[in-house]
Parts: C-alpha cells; structure tokens; sequence
C-alpha cells in the first residue's frame, strides 16, 4: 500500500477519533453521569458494538453520504475528513454540542463547490429533512417511551432494588444498541468519503465471508472511533450526564433508547429490505446526528414535564451550532483544498468531463429523449458539472429526471478492462457469469461508465438488473455497488 | 443473573431491618406494659433483653446494607436518602432501648392514677413507629402510597403529644409528691413521647424523599 495513502487517511481517523470522543458520549452519557455504570464498562462495550455496528451494516447510510458527492481523489478526502474533523474539534473545544453529520456534510459541499462538482439536490434534501425530523421524532418516541415506563413501573411496584438492577441491565442494553447504531449510521460521515478512492481491495475468506474494501475500510474507522472512546470521552460523557436536563435513571434510559431507535431507523438496510417486502414506503437511509437525536429525546422529557428545567438559553445555542457547524467545515475545507492544490501540489479532486457525442446522442435517443433537448450541444465538451449543467440551463429547462439521466450518460470515464487487473476483481464476490463476461471483455476500452455496463450486460444476463420495484431494491443496489467497483478498479489513471 | 440475586438478597436485607425495628416496638409496649402491672421484675428484664437483641442485629444489618449500597454504587440517585432514612429508623430503635434501660436502671415510682396514660401515651408511640415502618416499606416498593401511611405517623405523634401534656400537667398538680419525684415522672413522660417525635421527624424527611422519587 501506497504511504501516502495511509497519510491521507490519517484525517478521517481523526475525525472517527473526535466522533468517538464526542458521540459516544450521547450513547452513555447519562448512564456514566448518573453513575449507573463505571466509565470503564462503558467504554469497553461501546467500542465492541460500535466496530461492530461499523462492518456489519454500515454500508447502508454511507451509500447516501456517497451519492452527495463522489470526492474523487484522496487528497480531496483527506481535506473534507480533516475540515470536518477541525470542524468537531473546534466546537467541542468552545463547549458547543457537535454533530459530526452537519461537518462532514459542510466539508463535502465545500469540496463540490471547489471541484465544480454539482451537489444532488436530491440527497442534500434528504439529509436537510432529517435534521429536522430526527429530532422530533427522537423527542416524539422519548415521550411514549417515557409515559410506557412509568405506567409499567406503576403497575409492576418494583423494589427500588429492583427497579435499580433493571434500569442498569437496560442502560447496558440500550447503550449497546446505541453504540451498534452509532457505528453503523455514523462510520458513513467518517470514512463515506473515502469509499471512492479506498486503497482497499476487496478479498474474500475461503471464498465464503465476502469482505469488501469498504468493510475494511470501516473495520478501520471502527477501530478509530472505539479509541476516541476509551481514550477521551469520559470528560464529555460526565458533562452529558449533569449539564442536561438533571434525569432519572430511568429517563437517563428512555433518552438512550429513544436516540438509538431514532438512529437505527436511519441506518438499517435489514428494516428497509422488510419495509420493501411487505410493499410498504422505506425510510431513507441518511446519516443523522445522534446528538440531535439525543437533544430531542431529552426536550421530548423535559416538555412532557411541563417545559420545567429545561434551559432554553443552552437549546438556542445548541440551534445556532447546528447551523454554524456545516458553514465552518465547508469554509475549512474549501480554503484547505485551494492550499493543498497550490502549495502541496496536490489533485484534489479528478476533474469529470462531459461531452455529447454520437454514441451519446444514440443512447438518450434510445432512452427516449426528445432530440430537440440536446440541440446545439451536439459534439461539444464541457470541462464541469457545473458548465455542463449552466449551459443546459441556458438553453432549455429540462425536468430533473430528464438532466440526471442526460449527466448520467454524457459524463466521460474512460476505462480499459486491463487483463493484468482481472485479478484483482476475482475475490468470489462476482458471480461465475459476471466474472465470464467481463473475461470476454479483457482489453476493451469504454469512454463512458454506462457503456461499460451495456457491454457487460450483453455478454452475460447475471449483469442485467431487475424490474424497478422495491422488492429488488437490495438485489439491485448491490448490481449497482459491483459495477461502481469495477469503475474504480478499471479507471484509466489521469 | 448473579445482578438479581445478589438485589434480591438486598431486599430480603431491608426488610429484615424494617421487621426488627416493628417488632422491638411491639415487645417494648408488652415491656412497659409488664413494668406498669407487676413493676421491675423477670417478665421485664426478658423483654429489655429481647429489645436489645433486636436493636444489635438491626444494626448490623443497617451497617451491611449501606456498605452493599456503596461498594456495588446501587441506586446513585436515593442512596443517600436510603442510607438517611435507615439511620433515622435506628435511631428510633436506639430510643425505644434507651427508654426501656431507664426504667430498668431507674426503676420510677409510677403512682396508680398515672398507669392508665403511661399506657395510653406508649399506645401512641408505638402506633406511630409502625406507622412509620408501613410509610417506609412503600417507599422501597411503591412510593406513591407512602402519603397514605404518613398522616397516620403525624396523627399518632399528635395524639401522643397531647397525652404526655396532659400528664405532665397532672403529676405537677399532685400537691402530694416531692418534686424530684415529678422530675422522675416528667423525664420517664418525655422518653416515650420522644419516640413518638422521632417517628414524625423521620415521616417528614421520608415524605422529601418519596418527592424526590416521583420527579
């Protein structure tokens, strides 16, 4: 492995660390605060089950982190990481709540901005719409919860022992599915940015557990994230459990169980595929932040008490950081990408051509586009996203679905099936027909990614996809994830 | 699993406690009863021992529970109040001891007229110290009932207030006694009465802490 990669990594361990630090302070927080459990104890199963939550279901939201902006080159990885890491560092530093979520997402809005890359609207609406309705309905499932228990504790007239034991049993509990969900949400903010350009490759355990690059890639962050617990978040943890609302135990565990369901809900792809099944609408997989979730849920206590306690003044800040922690992160980075490209020499970013040529012009015809939409452009090339999309936007407004599929198929990436990196791909995760088909390819060069996906698609059906619906969504996605391998694998260096 | 055996056997601790401190109240009435009727005597002396067996295991089941509570950090939150509650409810014992030492080391001279509120005025303490047991039993296990057992330790403690005034008004308008003998008669009033006192001082901060519990 190159070691220049493993230096750009470095950034987002340290924004995993920092993540560590602060977030698994919201997951154990009151439980260490109302000194329910030992720091030591907590710490320890909050790193297992976070690593844990990190390789087993992490690819679900770090797929959206993904589709936001692909940061193309490393350097631009290891800038946005860093920007967003700085981001978390300097607000907890100042005493303000962070959420990694918001930096991440403002380092990567910075780096699209500066590589003229266009930000999905579509995504970015997504993650917007989460951070609004995390909160409320992390502080909606904290009141029925809060109501529930206290009923059942009502009826059940429990020993103050026994009450005592449970609670603690259910705080180790709840805490280790919060930790589960933290890494699985959020290890997509701490090394999504890298999935495009991991150093990883994928390889396979006695051709039966498929380990992909991304899953090494966040068995790493995992790692990072478990040592920013142990090593700093006891001071954050004690300041969570006594600077908020003063809790109970037991609402200490309505709070935790509350931001866990929240962030599981986001993140798992098991409950979508379920969802899916049963023909049912599918919540987005997004990252969202668990310290909003965990503000929400204590507001949803504090207001259920009647607003008492609650210190509005401390809630008008924590707002004020939502919305500055996102602008500092872009700033840094944008300004820390223009230093690395000019002073350090560095490619930030690979720059994405587009360019409507014949075979272009075929394929939108072919995918039904009116002629008249790509009229005038005929043959010319455009150096950006953002080029490309003004000068669409000058000549015709074209529905978005119309312009995504135009983008998607106009957008140059030239690959060469290299015989010599066959190899590489050969790790028991393909099929035996797709491995055949892209055999049959060995040597081809494709200018365009969907070409490449054409190709394969004739030389073997196991490369087809299946009918739009969403009972193969999974089947479809995970179509979608090979070839964005084989993209990766195959690129032509530039 | 080991958590809820070892929270079980907690329980059976404090309730052990709760009994001992109910019963030394019960025997200490059949004491003083024993002293009004036959005076100092072996029936006495038998249930001043039985108090004093019950105040010394009670104390050391007090001293275990509370070093549990620490050691195993259980119930952060009402530890403190717990470890409050249970020295109050001792120091109710140790009262209920004391006042039976006196009568054995002091052997007072109770003239007829006085036995029938002696009687009345220990009635009343004894009826508030297991009022108070009840009001601590629902704090463990159900501490929204504890208001319901409360009233009645306030109302015992006044009803006890009320005889011990009578009395003491009556032994100082005996023209016939010396007054080192109303003094005697008056501090014998004022032991009894004290457990009373207690009870209420205890029945009020259990009421604090019951408070505490419901936030």
């Amino acid at each position: 492995m190159d070691i220049a990669v493993l230096i750009f990594l470095t950034s987002g361990l340290f924004l995993g660390w920092s993540l560590g630090a602060n977030d698994a302070a919201n997951v154990f927080g009151t439980a260490v605060g109302t000194r329910m459990i030992r720091f030591s104890t907590a710490a320890a199963i909050c790193g297992v089950f976070v690593i844990l939550g990190a390789v087993i279901s992490g690819a679900g939201a770090a797929h959206t982190l993904g589709r936001l902006g692909s940061v193309n080159a490393l350097a631009g990885s290891f800038m946005a990481a860093f920007s967003a890491g700085l981001a978390v560092y300097v607000m907890t530093k100042f005493g303000l709540p962070v959420s990694t979520t918001q930096a991440i997402v403002g380092a990567i809005i910075g780096w699209n901005l500066f590589s003229e890359t266009l930000t999905d609207t579509n995504a970015m609406t997504k993650i917007l719409a989460t951070w609004v309705v995390s909160p409320l309905l992390a502080a909606v499932i904290a009141i029925l919860l809060f109501k529930l228990v206290t009923r059942v504790l009502r009826i059940a007239k429990l020993h103050i022992l026994r009450t005592d034991a449970y609670t603690r049993l259910g705080l180790v509990l709840a805490g280790a599915f919060g930790a589960y969900s933290l890494g699985a949400n959020n290890i997509g903010n701490v090394m999504g940015v890298f999935i495009s350009s991991s150093p990883f490759t994928d390889f396979s355990l006695a051709g039966w557990v498929n380990v992909s690059s991304v899953q090494q890639l966040f068995l790493l962050g995992g790692l990072a994230i478990a040592v920013g617990v142990v090593t700093y978040s006891k001071r954050v943890m004690l300041t969570v459990g006594g600077g908020l609302l003063p809790l109970s135990p037991v609402a200490a565990w309505v709070v935790v169980m509350a931001h866990s369901i929240v962030l599981f809900l986001f993140a798992s792809q098991g409950l979508e595929r379920l969802l899916a099944s049963y023909g049912l609408p599918t919540i987005p997989l997004v990252p969202v932040s668990s310290s909003q979730a965990v503000i929400g849920a204590v507001l949803g206590i504090g207001l259920l008490k009647g607003g008492r306690g609650l210190r509005w003044r401390l809630l008008g800040g924590i707002g004020a950081g939502w919305l500055l922690t996102p602008v500092i992160a872009g700033v840094v980075c944008m300004v820390g990408l223009f230093v690395m490209q000019n002073v350090f020499n560095q490619q930030v970013y690979r720059p994405v051509a587009y360019e409507i040529s014949q075979p272009v012009i075929d394929r939108l015809a072919r995918a039904g586009m009116a002629p008249g939409a790509i009229s005038g452009l005929e043959g010319r090339r455009f150096a950006s996203a953002v080029r490309f999309d003004r000068a669409l936007d000058a000549k015709e407004r074209l529905g978005p679905e119309d312009k995504a599929k135009l983008m998607a198929y106009a957008e140059l990436d030239e690959m060469t099936i290299d015989p010599g990196r066959l190899g590489l791909v050969e790790t028991g995760w393909l099929t035996i027909g797709q491995t055949r088909a892209l055999r049959r390819l060995s040597g081809r060069t494709f200018t365009h990614k969907w070409m490449l996906a054409e190709a394969l698609m004739e030389e073997s059906a196991g490369w087809k996809p299946l009918a739009d619906n969403m009972a193969n969504k999974a089947y479809n996605k995970e179509l979608g994830d090979k070839l964005d391998f084989l993209y990766r694998t195959f690129r032509a260096a530039r | 699993m080991a958590l809820f055996r070892r929270t079980k056997a907690l329980e059976n601790e404090i309730d052990e406690f709760l009994d001992k401190l109910s019963e030394s109240a019960l025997v200490f009435r059949q004491a003083i009863e024993l002293y009004l009727s036959d005076g100092p005597g072996a029936g006495f002396d038998e249930k001043l021992r039985q108090v004093n067996e019950l105040e010394s295991r009670a104390d050391q089941l007090r001293r275990g529970i509370e070093t549990q509570l620490y050691s195993q950090t259980l119930i952060p939150e009402s530890r403190g109040d717990v470890l409050g509650l249970l020295e109050n409810l001792d120091s109710i014992l140790n009262l209920l001891e004391g006042t039976l030492w006196g009568f054995s080391i002091e052997t007072p001279d109770i003239p007829e007229e006085f036995v029938k509120d002696y009687r009345g005025l220990t009635e009343m303490a004894v009826l508030s110290v297991e009022a108070i047991v009840m009001a601590s039993r629902a704090f463990f296990r159900d501490h929204e009932t504890v208001g319901d057992h409360m009233y009645k330790v306030m109302f015992y403690e006044k009803e006890a207030d009320k005889v011990s005034t009578k009395l003491k008004r009556e032994i100082f308008g005996q023209a016939d006694l010396h007054l080192s003998h109303k003094m005697h008669l008056k501090s014998f009033t004022e032991h009894i009465d004290n457990v009373a006192d207690k009870a209420e001082d205890v029945a009020d901060r259990l009421s604090i802490y019951a408070i505490k519990r419901s936030i």
